[in-house]
């Protein structure tokens, strides 16, 4: 898969201190991307200067193999985590304002808004100031404008947060409408139940570093500690030192009856195999068995915090 | 250049749609047009017809005396002979508004005269001034006689003083003099062209900061400086803006000539009387004046006045707008924290209009020099110097370091807006404000 974005060794540089430290990294084309990092990690600064708004101090950057330039501007959409719109402007006018600015020509611009506005039902809206929107409808429209000029790189920065459920699996529809017609989107976010559910790439920035980057599964494959949860019926059974096994420490205690069901890292050198056979021979009522794999808030942690899981 | 040319439209269509400007725009006008029309029509109002009925106690108003008190087009006296109390019940029949009574005292030695005036309505002032007038000049009349004086000596007596200013360096252009008058035409002339300039630069400068402010609060400038350079935003804003200015001086600048011109001719009748009825009482004092003032005003040379104004105008906005749009950048989202900041550009302004109020009452001193050359001064200063004809040379070099400045100005407040409009959540001092410009993109 060819990358349509690449961050090559970027720096930014502040009067003080360095919010982007040789970062690279690609983002596929046409995949989810979700970058990660936490408050103050430097995703900002890296946002901005993808999206052309300050210059790097260091570093290049590709976009579909060429250096980047504010020509790109007309493939990018951009929308920031804090959002707002000219409050004495109307709806229409505000997207077309914007959409021409990305140098969309006026009347391309009216007939993809008007086809928004059907799909989302709102076409009422056209007339409407800003300011009469509730912050719901403000950030439908804000999304409307972010993708009318069909990007080919779409930048959402906590595109959920402030969404009504209702509109958050309206606008996740969208994007995984246009994520199937081939668009490339990057979700910059802390919600890391969003990223293992959307995600297909992602990388984890700290300090202005490249942490972590990788295919999500890829990721998972790499955290993962040989635990394992094994579920039974009936009787207690006792586990002998000599087991391929240790008692791990559970996850999430409370969702499980620990009579029932008990959390197993492997020793080194062992398998599942080996593992289900040592249970076998004890005569241990197996109902369930399956190797637990890190959530992502556990990644991000470890990696961030330098922390065993 | 599309984008900024869009990015001036906007600015321009969203602000002039506004009610609020719509209404500031004809209101402002027609607000001019009330005053000026109630207060004509208050002063025609004056004007009636009106008898005063004379009760006279003392010998003062008796025909041997001399003549009696000089009607006015406008105020009749007519003089009654019976009591006080029958006085004031046959007001009515008299048709008069108000019975003047001279209480019976010594005429021999007066030097307050004891009057009063019975009446249901009040005396307007210029009837009271009027009355007040007669009876004096009665008095003094009837004394001049007592004393044997001849009335005409006294009259030479009485010297009114002109004073005619000349210049004695520049060379004579007609008649090598200015009247006094011409002076006091100018110094207003000019105060009129610096407040407005004054006026204009806090108007107009405020709303581009307010502009910058509401994008950076909102967020959206981030949306829109990915697409158009931060600089480009700025002077879009600038232009838009200013473009808003200019719309709502010629809609004044047409509708306020217009209106006066109206009401001039609804209440012309009436104030050509007034004017006779003044001629006739006062002598032609007012009148005379208000021909030179208006002989003055048409002496000036408008064409030039006009576009160094405008020049001056143009380049003092653009100066203090991008001043403006750098301080507006460096605000947080809540008002009053950046406040402090505000000061940068109010107090040049403020200063340069302190100094242009003392250089006007001397347009070729030091002060009105060196203000109308350093350039955040010169914007308000020289226009007020401009009607006085200052050398040409003077306003070459004022315009040209204003011209300079103005694009060095809005140059360095493009740096420190690139910065200040990413800045979130912090509290910008001064320090920190002029070590943006430093910053690199």
């Amino acid at each position: 898969m060819s990358a349509i974005l690449q961050l090559q060794n970027v720096v930014k540089q502040y009067d003080n201190y360095r919010a982007v430290d040789n970062l690279s990294f690609e983002i596929p084309e046409a995949s989810v991307f979700g970058f990660l990092g936490p408050n103050g990690a430097g995703k900002t600064s890296t946002i901005r200067i993808i999206t052309t708004i300050t210059k790097a101090d260091g570093g290049k950057i590709l976009f579909n193999n060429q250096p980047l330039s504010p020509t790109h501007v007309s493939e990018i959409g951009y929308m920031p985590e804090e959002r707002g719109l000219y409050k004495s402007m109307k709806v229409g006018e505000t997207v077309l304002y914007l959409a021409q600015l990305k140098g969309m020509k006026k009347s391309a611009a009216k007939a993809e808004l008007d086809l928004w506005l059907k799909k989302f039902d709102i076409a009422s809206w056209y007339d409407k100031p800003i300011e009469e929107l509730s912050k719901g409808m403000q950030q439908k429209v804000q999304f409307i404008s972010t993708v009318l000029h069909r990007p080919k790189l779409l930048i959402l920065d906590e595109p959920f947060s402030g969404l009504d459920p209702i509109n958050a699996v309206l606008i996740q529809d969208e994007i995984t409408e246009m994520h199937k017609n081939g668009t490339t989107i990057v979700f910059s976010t802390h919600r890391m139940e969003q990223v293992e559910l959307i995600c297909e790439h992602i990388v984890l920035i700290n300090k202005g570093k490249n942490m972590l980057n990788g295919e999500v599964k890829a990721i998972k494959e790499q955290f993962k500690k040989n635990i394992y949860k094994i579920d039974w019926a009936g009787e207690r059974f006792s586990i002998e030192e000599d087991a391929p096994f240790i008692i791990a420490d559970n996850p999430n205690a409370a969702n499980f009856n620990p009579a029932q069901s008990l959390f197993i890292q492997l020793k080194p050198n062992n398998s599942p195999q080996i593992v289900l056979r040592y249970l076998l021979n004890k005569n241990v009522n197996i109902v369930g068995f399956n190797e637990i794999l890190p959530t992502f808030s556990e990644i991000f942690i470890q990696t961030v915090e330098n922390k065993p899981i | 250049m599309d984008k900024i040319w869009l990015i001036i439209k906007r600015e321009y269509w969203t602000r002039v749609r506004k009610k609020s400007f719509l209404l500031a725009t004809i209101l402002a006008p027609l607000g001019f047009a009330l005053l000026m029309g109630v207060s004509l029509w208050l002063s025609t109002q004056g004007a009636e017809e009106k008898t005063v009925a004379v009760l006279d106690e003392t010998d003062l108003l008796q025909t041997r005396q001399g003549r009696a008190l000089k009607d006015s087009p406008y105020l009749k006296f007519k003089l009654v002979n019976s009591s006080l109390e029958t006085a004031k019940k046959g007001l009515d029949s008299l048709k008069a508004v108000g019975l003047l009574h001279i209480v019976a005292q010594d005429t021999s030695q007066l030097r307050n005269l004891r009057v009063d005036y019975y009446s249901d309505s009040e005396l307007g002032l210029i009837s009271l001034e009027f009355i007040k007038n007669s009876l004096s000049e009665h008095v003094k009349n009837i004394k001049v006689k007592k004393a044997g004086l001849n009335e005409t000596i006294l009259a030479s007596f009485e010297t009114s003083v002109e004073v005619s200013s000349k210049t004695i360096l520049k060379p004579a252009k007609d008649d090598n003099s200015t009247g006094s008058m011409r002076i006091y035409v100018a110094t207003a002339l000019g105060a009129i062209m610096m407040f407005l300039i004054y006026i204009v630069v806090f108007i107009y400068g405020n709303m581009v900061m307010r502009s910058v402010m509401e994008e950076k609060t909102n967020r959206i400038v981030e949306v829109i400086i990915s697409s158009v350079k931060p600089f480009y935003l700025m002077l879009g804003k600038i232009v838009g803006v200013g473009a808003v200015g200019i719309t709502q001086f010629l809609i004044w600048a047409i509708t306020v000539p217009l209106l006066y011109m109206g009401i001039i001719f609804v209440f012309a009748p009436r104030l050509s009387e007034l004017a006779n009825q003044q001629a006739a009482t006062a002598g032609d004092v007012n009148i005379n004046k208000i021909n030179a003032i208006m002989a003055e005003l048409g002496s000036f040379n408008y064409g030039s006045i006009v576009i160094f104004f405008l020049l001056f105008f143009i380049m003092g906005y653009v100066l203090y707008a991008s001043l403006f749009a750098a301080v507006g950048s460096a605000m947080s989202d809540d008002w009053g924290e950046g406040q402090s900041l505000t000061l940068i550009v109010a107090v040049p302004v403020i200063l340069g209009f302190y100094i242009g109020t003392a250089a006007i009452q001397n347009p070729n001193g030091n002060l009105a020099f060196f203000a109308s050359m350093f350039p955040l001064f010169s914007p308000i200063v020289m226009p007020a110097r401009i009607v006085f004809e200052p050398a040409w040379w003077e306003i070459a070099l004022s315009l040209l370091l204003l011209l300079a400045n103005s694009v060095f100005f809005v140059w360095l407040s493009g740096r420190i807006y690139r910065v200040g409009i990413l800045l979130y959540g912090k509290k910008i001092g001064f320090w920190e404000f002029t070590k943006f410009m430093f910053r690199k993109e």
